[in-house]
């Protein structure tokens, strides 16, 4: 039967894929759910209108690339999907339920008047604010590490909540302010994005103690994490990784105060590559730490191979439609009604 | 409280819960996609604004209806995992990549293109958003295609073989995707969700006319609904036929539930009606026409059909939800097929547009498409069990290793957030059909119009004002 083990190391390429593919949802959807949780704080209902506007037309794209990593881990990382979803089983549901609430907030606010209306903003904010932190939550949950035994999850439900999950979710809700900050700034203008601009300040602040914190608490809380991270010479070849995280942020703030519109939101991009590769590094080579590697949990080499023909084909044309819609709502966002 | 919850039989409840509100909409969307490439086909060839409008104000309803789609079926991508671990682990190499692929031809090109067919009016030309309703349209009906393969092959599992491990391995794809029911189930879902719309908007043509509003609008909804009603359930019939022979052919005991047949006989008569009583292991109260089911299944009056009792307890699905869920479905069928024969002759006597029982009766058939396809999803899956995926796998096999608890938890939030928020969606869709086409202003920059400079908010952004 048709594979192409033999051509290319397949597990290896698909958790490349996959490894994008959540990158990918993280930075993408992290702007449109940071838009949500800092909605409430925007100063005007106009400045709302213009930062719901501003996402509408992509937040439906940006959140299908989580169905194709839920879905994608499911085709080429089977073992992997069926032990961290129900490890994961609460937080991913509480994720699903806010991403509801969100997701039909666009719809529904601009059909809504008056009291419903401010009832859909609301459901917009702890929506996007549940859906942010259960991310993070079960981030850290997986960093922590998860019990295994067979070929089955073995702990409890509660195992995922701890202290470092919550601080992860938390710094992950930071995070998400940022980006969602930068991209007002970059698609509107007038007040709304002078109020941005602060916002952002008030991100950057965050994001930057979190990584701190994050980088200190990790090396604790594991002793691999320390010899990866802290010792010679890796620390030496992995510095420009935090370096470059810390540059980035100065980077955005100092273009926050020059006036600059649209690096911000690359920048903060370089922010979240910068620690999502630290991440990678740190739990390679587990896709269920530290009991699976991603060489365990593949499928078979005749589903990777049927999949990764037509990804190859499909994932550029995906990119550049997706690039045209960007292209199509290029510019700053008016306060038009929807359509 | 967890120890007498069966856990099992909690995610059941919680996954047909959440599937049967996710295909509501994807049974109305598939259908309403596809007609709104029709209605704006029509405009621009015929430069009539009436189906502009009226594509307008379907755009608006698409646009709800496809939202809670998107989030109620972001749920189910999970839901394999959460609930069904089991499954996933020792499926997921045969399955996976049909739902893979399903993402990445289908739900990336209808979530970009949705974006520029709603908000893209005046930012694309006439013919750049006919092709981004086109493809959306197309999109709907890629993603129907891999997700009824894989779930066909749950029906009828072929091109694979058990590995030592335990494990399911592919062997042929193209048995795998095009498995014996698939070519069936596509077509009769795909037409399913077609007549749901069409009855839709034969509803509400109809209520608008039945008010005296909007009426050349409701002429264009009414009048096209028909043309499927009158064209297409007759054929919806006869694919349902062929379905069901499909399913003698392959899941006997589903269709023995279905017929409500007990003792193997030549010659069986058709049960109308009646009360499967599983226990007593018979159909109470029958009503019976001699012979006909006979006929219907093997197409010979003293043909032998088989009955339940072939099969050990233990493999016999629930019988009374199969026979129920079939009688409804057909039933609304045949009042689909005399709704469109009525229609016909109305229209041949002039009369179609202005006669007052027949919109009675459209109006009340509005949400026969969504019963019917709901009662034929309960009859197929619920027919299927006890296995998850036929003669391989056990339903009771297949579950995740998550407690009772934490599933009644989630199963009560599920249904308090879908109750709330789905409930809202069609509140919200009850008004923009009482609010009618043509009756919002329209955007400024009319369609054709390419870019105009941007406008900004009307109350003073630019003076920095309060804003």
């Amino acid at each position: 039967m048709f594979s192409l083990e033999r051509v290319v190391d397949l597990p290896l390429v698909w958790h490349g894929l996959i490894g994008a593919a959540i990158f990918l949802y993280v930075v993408l959807d992290g702007f449109d759910l940071g838009v949500g949780i800092l909605f409430p704080f925007a100063p005007s209902e106009t400045c709302r209108n213009r930062m719901m506007n501003s996402v509408a037309p992509f937040w439906d794209g940006n959140e299908t690339w989580l169905v194709l990593g839920g879905g994608g881990l499911l085709a080429a990382f089977p073992l992997a999907y069926s032990v961290l979803m129900p490890a994961l089983y609460l937080p991913v549901i509480l994720m699903l339920l806010g991403l509801i609430f969100r997701g039909v907030a666009f719809e529904f606010r601009f059909k809504a008047e008056g009291r419903s209306r401010a009832l859909w903003d609301r459901a917009f904010h702890i929506g996007s604010l549940t859906a942010a932190f259960m991310q993070g939550a079960i981030l850290g949950a997986a960093v922590q590490g998860i019990r295994v035994e067979g070929r089955a999850f073995a702990g409890g439900p509660l195992d995922w909540l701890s202290a470092y999950s919550v601080m992860v979710g938390v710094a992950l809700v930071c995070g998400y302010a940022l980006l969602g900050a930068t991209w007002v700034v970059m698609k509107t203008d007038g007040i709304t994005r002078d109020w941005a601009r602060k916002a952002a300040r008030w991100a950057v602040c965050g994001v930057g103690l979190f990584l701190l914190a994050v980088t200190v608490w990790m090396p604790i809380l594991s002793e691999r994490a320390r010899i990866l991270w802290f010792s010679l010479p890796n620390a030496l070849f992995l510095a420009p990784l935090p370096l470059g995280a810390g540059l980035l942020l100065l980077l955005v703030w100092r273009d926050l105060r020059s006036g600059r519109e649209v690096r911000p939101f690359l920048a903060s991009l370089g922010v979240f590559a910068s620690a999502y590769l630290g991440l990678g590094i740190t739990l390679w080579p587990w896709l269920v730490p530290y009991e699976i590697t991603f060489r365990q949990a593949a499928a078979s080499p005749e589903s990777q191979s049927v999949l990764l023909v037509g990804t190859v084909f499909l994932l550029p044309l995906i990119l550049g439609y997706m690039a045209y819609v960007h292209w199509v709502f290029r510019g700053k966002t008016s306060e038009e009604p929807a359509y | 409280m967890s120890q007498t919850l069966d856990p099992v039989l909690l995610a059941r409840v919680q996954f047909a819960f959440t599937v049967a509100f996710h295909i509501v909409f994807p049974a109305f969307t598939i259908g309403l996609a596809s007609w709104l490439a029709v209605l704006e086909w029509r405009w621009l060839r015929t430069g009539n604004v009436v189906f502009q409008e009226t594509y307008r104000m379907w755009a608006k309803i698409f646009a709800v209806t496809f939202g809670m789609g998107v989030v109620s079926g972001v749920v189910l991508s999970f839901q394999f995992g959460t609930n069904w671990s089991v499954f996933s682990d020792k499926a997921g190499n045969v399955l996976g990549p049909l739902l893979g692929y399903e993402v990445l031809t289908a739900f990336f090109l209808e979530a970009s293109f949705l974006g520029v067919m709603l908000f893209g009016w005046n930012r694309v030309g006439p013919r750049t958003h006919f092709a981004a309703t086109l493809i959306v349209a197309a999109g709907t009906l890629i993603s129907a295609f891999w997700i009824l393969s894989a779930n066909s092959w749950m029906h009828t599992p072929r091109g694979f073989r058990v590995g030592e491990d335990g494990l399911l391995y592919p062997e042929n794809w193209l048995e795998i995707v095009f498995n014996p029911s698939f070519p069936y189930r596509f077509v009769h879902m795909v037409v399913a969700a077609y007549l749901t719309t069409a009855f839709v908007a034969a509803g509400i043509g109809a209520f608008y006319l039945w008010r005296g509003r909007h009426e050349r609008h409701a002429r264009v909804m009414l009048g096209m609904a028909m043309i499927m009603a009158v064209f297409v359930t007759p054929l919806q019939v006869l694919f349902g036929d062929l379905h069901g022979l499909n399913t003698l052919e392959h899941q006997p005991a589903k269709v023995s539930a279905m017929e409500g047949i007990w003792e193997t006989r030549r010659g069986a008569p058709l049960k109308l009606v009646g009360w499967p009583d599983e226990k007593a292991e018979a159909t109470l109260y029958a009503v019976e026409i001699p012979k006909l089911s006979s006929l219907i299944l093997t197409h010979s009056w003293d043909g032998e059909v088989k009955g339940l009792k072939e099969w050990p307890r233990e493999e016999r699905p629930p019988v009374a939800w199969v026979f129920w869920g079939f009688r409804v479905m057909v039933g609304l069928g045949f009042l689909m097929v005399f709704t469109g024969a009525a229609g016909a002759l109305l229209f041949l006597a002039g009369r179609l547009f202005n006669t007052r029982w027949f919109q009675y009766l459209c109006m009340a058939m509005t949400p026969s498409g969504f019963v019917a396809v709901l009662a034929g999803w309960v009859v197929t899956e619920v027919g299927r069990q006890p296995y998850m995926i036929q003669g391989v796998m056990r339903t009771s096999e297949a579950a995740s290793p998550v407690p009772a608890g934490s599933i009644a938890f989630t199963l009560a939030a599920f249904v308090f957030v879908y109750v709330l928020v789905f409930g809202a969606g069609s509140y919200y869709i009850l008004r923009l059909i009482g609010k009618g086409p043509g009756s919002t202003e329209p955007p400024y920059g009319a369609h054709g119009l390419k870019k105009p400079p941007l406008v900004l908010g009307g109350t003073g952004e630019r003076g920095g004002l309060d804003v």
